[in-house]
């Protein structure tokens, strides 16, 4: 199939489009706005529903309203949006719904600024709604992965009943790459038996979050957890590059894992023995393994566009047995890749200890370099 | 191998335009491309710059520090992106709106009046297929004939008209920069 | 006694579940569900209708209805019924809402779903407090009311006027019905069934967002009998609240029932 050249956020709905969305629902915030602009066009053009929504809590109810009628919704956003979304969210989780929704992440806290950031890995991968729930996270490196799990993620959210997050970020919605589109699925798709449609010819139905008996929500939340166990078993994704006999491993998804791997292969020209291990799915995380890698690697470093949030994860991971380090830019700072090539160099002069605090050890390297 | 270009401007002057165009017949001819602008308050203030890499293997960094070449529409671009341009790389600076003279003796620079031979042409707004006629002689990474390929199949019917003045354009400013003696390391 | 004819003056409507209530005694929620009951039972729409219940003390309004449900957040009624409405645009989705609901937390859902003339219907029952969380300010609670969250009475200074939705939404182009109703007599009720049955056919028809808001009682948290408190209504509400059509688009005045 021929590739066509796309923006991101463009790539990603005409991706959701060809997966068969038949609703989508959203309101307009940098740097996500082209996708909900695409949908505008496309949807009804197509005979789907498009509503922009008077706020992305409207927006997220809407899905939520959609969704309990069986067919393929998804919404968009960005960070502050994202954020109101949190509510509706929970109550889709708490009703075991299939949601997609892609978070374009921006700088942040607050109202922030509109440049790429991974601010938001713990709201999306270990935050969220309200209650005790699981989203499944998948972070794109490229126009073209963004496409591939865009689509991946309307088969996720229907197979195990579950929110999907794409998490993005405002390179991935802004860089145009060129891309392969899959074919247009039948938006015609089989009605699970759960869904609500008026009850002609059948008992009548009730979605609902509620649980009011603690003894029930107890069974629910077990249910839940014992699905999302499931997910753990099945749906773990990431890549590998020069991993085979990689001494020094890198570790970063979305932007900074593709920024790394740019530093990563420059390593490799000068000798030295790094790999990287980028995470696709970052909900259910590759725990397993990391931990593998911990196992064989003399060393690790973690690099995101955050102050460390999987940095957390990785620890958990590796359970101090090899040293990590750790390099982030902040607040919608985008990281050079010779600035992880410097920090490969660093780790390969050695040594490094393992006792010492990465994030700690990193605030004093970024302090020198942001504040000169 | 790895080409990382800077194109570098206000906005009007079909600076992300440009950068497209360089992505689609890079795509066109078979290489790996990225596209990436610098977006938001910055681009609502008047400037506007984008960032293609074109490349033989999977791309990395879709923007990097010291670019191999820019494309210097205006003055603030030409301060902000000089000292950036790789040793050894190519800087086009658009003279009609530099009043200065380029410092760095460690680059091949073109300082080139593209707004003057565009409008000599017909049309000021070729002044970006002018700039990019001398970035493509100084810096061959597609051949002019992809760049003219790509603009007779993906310009729209409704401008197909101009596809002749574009050509043109591209043409007069490969001859500008080919006359230019190149500093060179 | 042999040559009477046996004769049905009174059952439950088909539509309505068997499940005991759990109102409180005298609330009027329970003639609320009943005339939509009887409105879907005969207009035949049971098998096509998906209603949203809100949070506030209807939040479990799914118990009571044959039909299909879905619970939504709190104010998000409208939201999520735009959601089911424009994927399935050929059934019937109404929205039953409290005051707090639609009033306070869902005001831009309620506002924007009219705005944008989504073709579903609301029932709002405005009983000037906050029931479920035990008696607190709403934004319809009158002048002068106390509650537990205004001791003194609601001091309009504080805590400013209470919101006339009927007349709000009827400013609205997107709405093609918006009317007042009470439950506070036999008479107020056969009107506000009437109502309902107009709101149901404004959608069957197609023409725009219906609303009827319902005065309701809430002996329990105004403190009074359930005879007190439909004559609290007639006396206190009637006055803020006035009834009537605020909005009857030349289109729905056609409708005859």
């Amino acid at each position: 199939m021929a590739r066509e050249l796309l923006e991101g956020n463009m790539a990603m709905a005409e991706a959701a489009i060809r997966a068969g969305v038949q609703a989508y629902f959203g309101y307009p915030i940098t740097p996500q706005t082209e996708l909900l602009e695409w949908m505008a066009k496309r949807m009804p053009e197509l005979g789907r529903a498009f509503v922009q929504a008077e706020s992305e809590v409207a927006a997220i109810n809407m899905v939520y309203g959609a969704a309990c009628t069986g067919v393929r919704v998804m919404s968009s956003s960005s960070s502050p949006g994202v954020s109101l979304m949190m509510e509706g969210l929970s109550y889709i989780a708490g009703t075991e719904l299939p949601v997609v929704l892609i978070d374009v992440v921006r700088g942040g806290p607050g109202l922030g600024n509109i440049a790429p950031s991974q601010g938001d890995y713990n709201q999306i991968v270990h935050g969220g709604g309200h209650g005790d729930y699981h989203p499944i996270v998948l972070a794109p490196a490229s126009v073209q992965e963004a496409v591939d799990l865009v689509v991946l993620a309307f088969d996720l959210a229907e197979k195990y009943r579950s929110i999907v997050v794409v998490l993005a970020d405002g390179n991935i919605g802004q860089m145009m790459e060129p891309v392969e589109l899959p074919e247009m699925q039948p938006v015609e798709r089989p009605i699970p038996d759960w869904a609500v449609r008026g009850c002609e010819g059948r008992g009548r139905r009730v979605l609902s979050s509620i649980y009011i008996k603690p003894e029930e929500e107890e069974v629910t939340n077990l249910r839940l957890l014992q699905r999302w166990q499931t997910v753990q078993d099945n749906e773990i994704r990431y890549r590998e590059y020069f991993m085979d006999d990689a001494e020094i491993v890198v570790l970063g998804y979305g932007t900074a894992g593709r920024i790394a791997f740019s530093a990563v292969r420059q390593a490799r020209a000068e000798g030295i023995p790094v790999g990287l291990f980028r995470p696709v799915s970052l909900s259910p995380y590759p725990y397993a393994q990391v931990k593998a890698i911990a196992q064989r690697a003399k060393a690790m470093l973690v690099v995101e566009m955050n102050t460390g949030q999987m940095l957390d994860d990785v620890l958990r991971a590796v359970e101090g047995k090899v040293p990590v380090e750790f390099y982030g830019r902040l607040g919608g700072v985008v990281p050079y890749p010779d600035e992880i090539l410097d920090e490969i160099r660093r780790i390969a002069r050695g040594p490094i200890s393992i006792g010492v605090d990465p994030r700690q050890a990193w605030m004093k390297r970024l302090s020198q370099l942001i504040m000169n | 191998m790895q080409t990382e270009i800077v194109l570098a401007g206000f906005g009007g002057q079909g600076i992300l335009f440009a950068g497209q165009l360089l992505a689609y017949a890079a795509m066109d001819s078979g290489k790996e491309v990225t596209w990436i602008p610098s977006y938001g308050p910055e681009m609502r203030g008047g400037t506007a710059n984008c960032t293609v890499i074109i490349a033989d293997e999977e791309i990395g960094s879709p923007t990097v520090r010291n670019p191999k070449a820019v494309l210097a529409f205006n003055l603030p671009s030409l301060d902000k992106y000089e000292p950036m341009v790789i040793q050894g790389g190519v800087l086009i600076a658009n003279q009609s709106l530099i009043n200065r003279q380029v410092q760095r003796t460690d680059i091949v620079h073109v300082m080139i009046p593209a707004n003057e031979i565009a409008e000599e042409i017909g049309d000021k707004r070729l002044t970006n297929m002018v700039m990019l006629g001398a970035l493509l002689h100084k810096l061959p990474v597609l051949t002019l004939e992809a760049i003219e390929k790509t603009l007779e199949e993906r310009l729209p019917a409704r401008r197909k008209h101009l596809l002749g003045l574009n050509s043109q354009a591209l043409r007069r400013g490969a001859e500008f920069a080919q006359r230019e003696p190149a500093y060179s390391v | 006694m042999t040559d009477a004819t046996v004769q049905v003056v009174y059952s439950r409507p088909k539509a309505l579940t068997d499940t005991p209530t759990t109102y409180c005694p005298g609330c009027t929620h329970g003639v609320a569900h009943r005339l939509i009951a009887e409105v879907l039972d005969e207009m035949g729409i049971v098998g096509k209708t998906i209603g949203v219940a809100p949070v506030g003390c209807s939040v479990f309004a799914y118990n009571f209805f044959e039909c299909d449900f879905v619970e939504a957040a709190h104010g998000r009624a409208p939201a999520m019924a735009t959601g089911i409405k424009r994927v399935l645009p050929d059934r019937i989705v109404f929205t039953y809402q409290g005051d707090g609901d639609l009033a306070s937390i869902g005001m831009a859902e309620i506002m924007h779903a009219s705005a944008r003339g989504e073709n579903i219907t609301v029932i709002f029952i405005n009983n000037a407090i906050y029931g479920m969380t035990g008696g607190q300010m709403a934004p319809t609670t009158l002048p002068g009311q106390k509650t537990t969250s205004s001791p003194l009475g609601r001091d309009v200074e504080q805590a400013g006027f209470p919101v006339r939705m009927a007349e709000v939404l009827a400013t609205m182009e997107g709405t093609g019905y918006s009317v007042r109703r009470s439950l506070h007599d036999p008479k107020n009720v056969r009107l506000a069934k009437k109502a309902i049955r107009t709101a149901f056919e404004v959608q069957k028809r197609g023409l725009g967002f219906s609303i009827v808001e319902l005065l309701s009682t809430c002996p329990t948290n105004w403190g009074m009998t359930p005879v007190e408190a439909l004559k609290w209504v007639e006396e206190h509400m009637l006055p803020v609240f006035p009834l009537g059509d605020y909005k009857v688009s030349p289109a729905v005045a056609e409708i005859k029932i």
